[in-house]
């Protein structure tokens, strides 16, 4: 076995390589040579192709995902955008939150368990890394057909894992989504997101400054986790029958991840740690090619000194395993016996591997032999960039033109109400949100079926304040109205998630999405995404909330069938007295019921469509961005004006949905009439921009005036109180016929 | 009647952390010169009939679909004499 260095890549120019089996495209090799003017190693070849990845170089959306930056609103609350490893927020009393959502789609379809897991763990160590405290989590899910047979493999797997992971770390599961349509069969969604807190002035960036400074690899050893690919180097270079299969399935452990976060907090503390990263995809490759890029310019590295699981992997894929639980710091040398006392105490493996250096090259060794010796800005920022073409699908026109009015309307609205209600889109999700825990630690407020998570600000941190603050989040996505028109569905999730936030008397800060679509290779997919950027990106700006950070994934098709567009977005948020906070629904008797909003007939995508007709044709509800921020203005003025009693946000399935949801929350019925001359419209449209909200009747007039001051239409539909859904003169469903609908269909399928 | 034994380990390449959780609590308790722990799960199935070819590779179809996860763990099938 002979190793690669630097000196037989010189000697040896003309030595074929397999870059195309690892993914690469003949010029961006040919560009590797260019760049390090001869072929690269083994080693440096692992790295590139890994960095200049689609998953970690966005080299096709990086064009589009500008416009996150350049049409940013003013954001005085902003301290760490877009480019760190998650986005940091102002929250007041010297607070700040963390939070990023990112996607384990592939992954958690070969194995539902693991890949859903480490997902979460992944998503974790991100924000770990920006010096918080995580404290809550929250899951996005997408599934093919909820009784298609493979889904019954992986929801319950995805499930499985998600609360193995999450309820062993002890962090709480606030919320997200469970969404079926048949174009996720074979492509779930598995989008993670995590929040933390930390004080203001603790914020960590990934950085290596300061020549001299130590670079330290610790937690969890590195073993031959998640890299296929990188077999193809070993068994082409080194012709050895154990390397010619590596498990691309990566297994997370849990309880490392606990012991790492609580060992990180101690580091932040005793203020031993210069910069930190922590390992995901692309592991060592990554780590150190961003940090040494980020930093004065250069590391030193000894390659054979990162402690194994396995001792016979070789460097290659030793820089491209993707083992789970593992961070890198720099240190510097003052600080380095402190460093290693504190990761001794809570049972973490550290190794210096090596130091910082201005030299402007990453170099790393093997047994004193040089095998990496490159510039590493050229591997961690200035990867190809593309701009991809992009056409509207072929068929988009007269799938607009499809409109659903051509749609028999339904004779009896009780029927539909309860056909609805039972389909799995808009079924009650407690079969999954009932296997995580959401109020370990103690301080959820409000989680599922709330329309959004919301925490209180009660962390044991040395030096913080005391608040009586609380963070809302939420996350929205849907595919029906993103595929019919991108643009507009982009909007429309950031427009939901941000009234979801708003609904409980939050202030919506902060954005952050998880872009999941077909091939970028296929110009109507990239269609698609271009799209659905520039929709968010306008929304973002109108709504005054910045992107902070986020991730692609492409490549979510089964041959050349993509998913539809589906843009998630999260929002965060924040309230000033969490004790305000507004429940979800219906609270008490003999409160006003008031919709607020202007409700027209709007059908495309709609769950009626879908579930009466299977039907997907015409375009999706208008945005109204305008609206949902007077909207969000009123909810949160009254929220902390303590006029509102009860709230509900508008959405799938429209205003009979969320009637019956806002009934079904405390078991409280209500008596509503309605203001139009079309029930069925009035029922069932899926208009934006608005909400359900209960005062008590003394309130009403200052609510009205509230709302005629912001110019938001208010129509009070009648009264809470009574066991039934009693809407006049159209349908009057007994509370327990509700919940029985509602109740029974996941568990009919999953058992 | 014979019984067969499924014996179920994760991948060697597969970490398993719960052999490391073992191996590290080892020296704790004062035994020493163990340097790895590996953990698996053994299934003992009866069946009726004698463990012939036919049985051994229902037995073995059973390891497939719902004893092992074979993403990350492969099998052994063997008669108990």
């Amino acid at each position: 076995m002979s190793l690669d260095t630097v000196k037989r890549a010189e000697e040896t120019p003309g030595e074929r390589q397999p870059y195309a089996e690892l993914g690469m495209k003949v010029e961006e090799y040919e560009r590797v040579r260019e760049i390090l003017g001869r072929r690269p190693t083994g080693s440096e070849l692992a790295i590139y192709s890994v960095m200049w990845s689609e998953h970690c170089s966005y080299k096709s959306s990086k064009v589009h995902l500008r416009q996150f930056g350049t049409k940013a609103p003013e954001s005085a609350a902003l301290l760490v955008g877009m480019g760190e490893n998650a986005g940091v927020v102002d929250i007041g009393d010297g607070w700040a939150a963390t939070f990023k959502i990112e996607s384990h789609n592939h992954p958690s379809y070969v194995e539902p368990h693991q890949g859903a897991a480490t997902g979460v763990g992944g998503i974790v160590r991100d924000i770990m890394s920006m010096g918080a405290r995580p404290v809550a989590v929250m899951d996005a899910l997408r599934f093919g057909g909820a009784d298609a047979h493979d889904t019954r493999r992986v929801l319950p797997g995805v499930v499985e894992g998600i609360s193995h992971y999450g309820n062993c770390l002890g962090l709480p599961n606030i919320g997200g989504e469970v969404v079926f349509d048949p174009c996720y069969i074979g492509n779930p969604l598995v989008n993670a997101l995590c929040v933390g807190l930390l004080r203001k002035d603790q914020i960590k960036l990934a950085v290596a400054p300061g020549p001299g400074n130590k670079v330290v690899l610790f937690g969890a050893l590195t073993g031959p986790d998640g890299i296929g690919g990188a077999s193809v180097l070993a068994s082409a270079t080194f012709e050895d029958e154990s390397h010619a299969k590596r498990p691309s399935v990566q297994v997370g452990d849990p309880f490392m991840e606990k012991l790492l976060i609580e060992c990180c907090l101690e580091l932040y503390q005793a203020d031993v740690v210069v910069g930190i990263q922590d390992l995901g995809a692309a592991g060592v490759s990554c780590a150190t090619t961003e940090l040494a890029a980020k930093g004065t310019g250069g590391m030193n590295v000894r390659l054979d000194l990162v402690p194994l699981r396995d001792p016979s992997l070789r460097p290659e894929e030793i820089l491209m395993s993707e083992s789970q639980e593992r961070m890198m710091a720099v240190v510097t040398p003052d600080d380095i016996d402190a460093f290693m006392t504190i990761c001794a105490k809570w049972d973490i493996p550290a190794t210096v591997i090596g130091e910082v250096t201005d030299g402007g090259r990453l170099v790393m060794t093997w047994h004193g032999e040089t095998i990496v010796d490159i510039p590493p800005g050229t591997a961690a920022d200035e990867g190809p960039v593309y701009e991809r073409p992009f056409q509207e699908p072929a068929g988009q026109l007269a799938l607009n033109s499809d409109t659903p009015k051509r749609l028999a309307r339904p004779a009896d609205l009780r029927a539909t109400l309860l056909e609805l209600l039972g389909s799995p889109n808009l079924a009650s999700k407690e079969w999954v949100t009932s296997q995580y825990d959401r109020y370990v630690r103690g301080n959820t407020v409000l989680a599922q079926p709330a329309d959004a998570g919301v925490l209180r600000i009660s962390e044991a941190m040395p030096g913080a304040e005391e608040t009586k603050r609380g963070i809302a989040l939420a996350t929205d996505g849907n595919g029906r109205y993103a595929r019919l028109d991108p643009y507009a569905g982009a909007q429309l999730a950031l427009a939901e998630a941000y009234r979801n936030v708003a609904t409980t008397g939050a202030t919506p800060l902060a954005v952050t999405n998880c872009l999941n679509f077909g091939s970028p290779e296929d110009p109507e997919v990239m269609w698609q995404f271009a799209e659905a950027v520039r929709g968010l990106a306008d929304a973002c700006k109108t709504l005054g909330v910045p992107v902070t950070g986020g991730n692609v994934s492409f490549y979510n098709q089964t041959g050349s069938v993509p998913i539809h567009p589906t843009p998630v977005v999260g929002v965060l948020g924040v309230i000033d007295d969490v004790a305000t906070r507004v429940r979800s629904g219906f609270t008490g008797d003999g409160d006003r019921i008031v919709l607020l909003g202007e409700t027209e007939a709007e059908f495309g995508g709609s769950e009626w469509a879908h579930v009466a007709h299977g039907h997907l044709g015409g375009l999706p509800p208008k945005a109204r961005l305008a609206s949902e921020r007077d909207l969000a203005l009123v909810l949160t003025t009254a929220a902390s004006q303590g006029l509102l009693t009860g709230s509900h946000d508008l959405s799938d399935g429209g205003l009979a949905i969320a009637l019956t949801e806002a009934c079904l929350a405390q078991g409280i019925g209500c008596a509503v009439s309605l203001t139009g001359d079309d029930a069925f419209v009035e029922l069932f449209s899926e208009s934006s921009a608005r909400a359900l909200v209960t005062v008590r009747p003394e309130s009403f007039d200052t609510f009205a005036k509230l709302c005629a001051t912001h110019e938001v239409p208010c129509y009070s539909l009648g009264t809470t109180g009574g066991d039934s859904l009693n809407v006049k003169g159209v349908l009057d469903i007994p509370i327990t016929e509700l919940r029985q609908t509602h109740t029974a269909t996941l568990p009919g399928i999953f058992g | 009647m014979a019984r067969v034994i499924v014996d179920v380990m994760l991948k060697p390449e597969i970490l398993d952390a719960q052999g490391q959780a073992i191996a590290r609590a080892l020296p704790r308790l004062g035994f020493s010169g163990v340097s790895a722990v590996r953990q698996g799960k053994r299934f003992e199935v009866e069946i009726d009939g004698p463990a012939d070819e036919t049985a051994l590779s229902d037995v073995r179809k059973m390891a497939e679909t719902l004893l092992a996860n074979t993403v990350i763990e492969d099998y052994t099938v063997t008669v108990e004499s």
